[in-house]
């Protein structure tokens, strides 16, 4: 097989990458469902954050509500997902969920990009 | 009234003490001994216990001047070793105040001092070392931890992916940069200098870290993830490190690296205070490790050197790999990974350990599994490391046949696809080829690799097995 060029744009957000997932075809609706089932099963909770993607790179994205404590409903946090990426489509949206006990997150990827 | 009694007393008469049970606060060790002929385990024992604490060959009248029953290290039990009618282990006892605050130095130049070299054992073995709690908490430990790494990197959720820059030795500093951009570019967290690299007459350390630094800024910039290239600050001389690492700060690089054995744990524990104090991220090297942990009946057991780092501090240690072409059996690794990350490890002979350990809210470190790994050892990797870890592959991302960034690419997809299939309840490691296969018709960075590496393996039976019967 030849060598196939790797490709890189600075100026197109279409190469931007954002932590886990970043690398795979995007996730389907079925397949983030079943991510978040995987969190709540740790009693992690969830939460959604957007942000433009101009400053797709700060610590900080708005946070969507609060975070969904005592959420034990995949479908609920999907629905918060989308909800969220119809009314900022041009945004990247993300899925988090916080393992309380550790302080840490167990999981962030992200499930809407522009 | 006790009065001086000049000459030689055998060891066990003072040092041997079956019915003491052993303080919270006492530091315990084990050793794995095999005695000279015809000198009794409990004489053996004791001996190690003396040499290793507050004994001599022969009785001295200051011993009378202080009192002994205090500071004396006590040999309170010993085990035969199954399978093995040769060696015995000896657990020995030793009274906190033994040992200076903070100071790994300090107590390992007691346990693994003299005593090493001692006539009276063939060979001897420090297997484990339980440091109380009351000792861990003097100690500095992980200068950030892994759940403050994560934090700054903004990576949850899976493992991290590192390279090793080959070849070895022999790049300029420009042309090295360009391979740890292309690494980056492609998807790792992380690239690494090699351990011989420190700063050779072919690219001195400042050239190195002024490229490297264009190359992270440059991969952040275009990927929109935070990036790190591990910049080997270990040299000669302590003031040669120190400056290295403060001009590492000042290109406002996140994460430096040192070789804790080569280069010692006093250079080592200060240079994690300078990490802490600086935000900086501390890779660990552990070059020299095998001479001492490899041979089962003589040296240091490579979970006390994991212990002993983790009180001296560093965010990141290598960990062998179970799979790849260095040494290491699983229940073992298992065993010291866990004294890596977990605030409390429970003895467990089966993956050799021996005590209780208690870090308390000691931060942990990620292993890192580094060594002739490559993309078809993903799915055993994720399985016995986790989230919690680097995965390191060098010749296994430069040596993609279309380049290192494409050879990235290829380990994060396989990495990716690994973790979404896990967290979907598949049995990746039993299932790796269908995972791998799965994931490739969608990357053809991925599909080449598993081409190119597809019949490599390392099957060599492991020198140093766990005693177990």
């Amino acid at each position: 097989m030849s060598i196939q060029h790797y490709p890189g744009r600075r100026d197109d957000p279409a190469y931007r990458r954002f932590g886990t997932f970043s690398y795979l075809p995007p996730l389907t609706r079925e397949q983030m469902l079943k991510q978040v089932q995987y969190a709540l099963a740790r009693d992690w909770t969830c939460s959604v954050e957007h942000v433009e993607p101009e400053r797709s790179m700060d610590t900080y994205w708005y946070m969507w509500k609060l975070p969904f404590f005592g959420e034990t409903n995949a479908e609920a946090v999907m629905a918060e997902v989308d909800e969220c990426s119809g009314l900022y489509p041009g945004d990247f949206v993300r899925l988090v969920a916080y393992d309380r006990l550790r302080q840490t997150q167990g999981m962030s990827f992200v499930a809407h990009r522009p | 009234m006790a009065t001086f009694d000049a000459g030689v007393k055998d060891y066990a008469v003072t040092y041997w003490d079956p019915d003491y049970e052993p303080a919270d606060t006492d530091l315990l060790a084990c050793f794995k001994v095999v005695a000279q002929e015809g000198v009794p385990r409990e004489e053996a024992a004791a001996a190690v216990a003396a040499e290793s604490s507050t004994g001599t060959w022969t009785t001295v009248w200051t011993d009378l001047l202080t009192d002994l029953d205090h500071y004396k290290g006590r040999a309170y039990r010993i085990e035969p070793v199954p399978g093995d009618d040769t060696a015995f282990y000896a657990f020995i006892a030793y009274p906190l105040d033994l040992f200076e605050e903070g100071s790994v130095v300090n107590v390992i130049t007691s346990l693994a001092g003299n005593v090493f070299g001692f006539k009276a054992v063939r060979s001897l073995r420090l297997e484990d070392i339980r440091f109380p709690l009351a000792y861990v908490l003097t100690c500095g430990g992980p200068p950030n931890g892994m759940i403050v790494e994560r934090d700054k990197l903004d990576k949850y959720g899976r493992p991290l992916l590192g390279a090793t820059i080959k070849p070895k030795l022999g790049l300029s500093a420009k042309n090295y940069g360009r391979a740890v951009y292309e690494v980056l570019r492609g998807g790792n967290d992380f690239t690494k200098d090699d351990e011989n690299i420190n700063s050779q007459p072919f690219m001195r350390w400042r050239d190195r870290f002024s490229f490297v630094a264009e190359a992270v800024k440059q991969a952040q910039a275009e990927t929109g993830e935070i990036k790190g290239h591990y910049l080997n600050v270990t040299a000669g001389t302590v003031e040669e490190m120190f400056k290295r690492a403060e001009f590492a700060k000042e290109l406002d690089m996140p994460i430096i690296m040192h070789d804790f054995l080569t280069a010692g744990f006093t250079a080592n524990t200060s240079l994690a205070n300078w990490c802490r104090d600086n935000g900086m991220l501390l890779h660990i090297h552990r070059a020299l490790h095998a001479v001492l942990d490899r041979n089962p009946f003589h040296g240091i057991h490579f979970r006390v050197l994991t212990k002993m780092l983790r009180l001296s501090g560093g965010d990141h240690l290598h960990s062998g790999t179970v799979v790849g072409k260095l040494e290491g059996a699983r229940e073992a690794t298992l065993g010291w990974i866990d004294l890596m990350r977990e605030s409390y490890v429970p003895e467990d002979r089966s993956r050799g350990i021996f005590f209780d350990q208690d870090f308390g809210p000691m931060p942990g470190m990620f292993p890192v599994a580094s060594g002739g790994i490559h993309v078809w050892h993903i799915p055993a990797l994720v399985t016995i490391f986790g989230d919690d870890s680097v995965l390191q592959f060098g010749g296994g991302t430069l040596g993609h046949p279309w380049g290192n960034a494409a050879g990235a690419t290829a380990n994060r997809v396989a990495v990716e696809a690994c973790v979404r299939a896990r967290n979907e309840g598949v049995a990746i490691e039993a299932n790796a080829r269908d995972v791998l296969m799965d994931a490739a018709q969608d990357s053809p960075e991925l599909a080449i690799a598993l081409e190119t590496w597809k019949e490599i393996k390392f099957e060599f039976d492991v020198v140093d097995k766990l005693d177990v019967s």
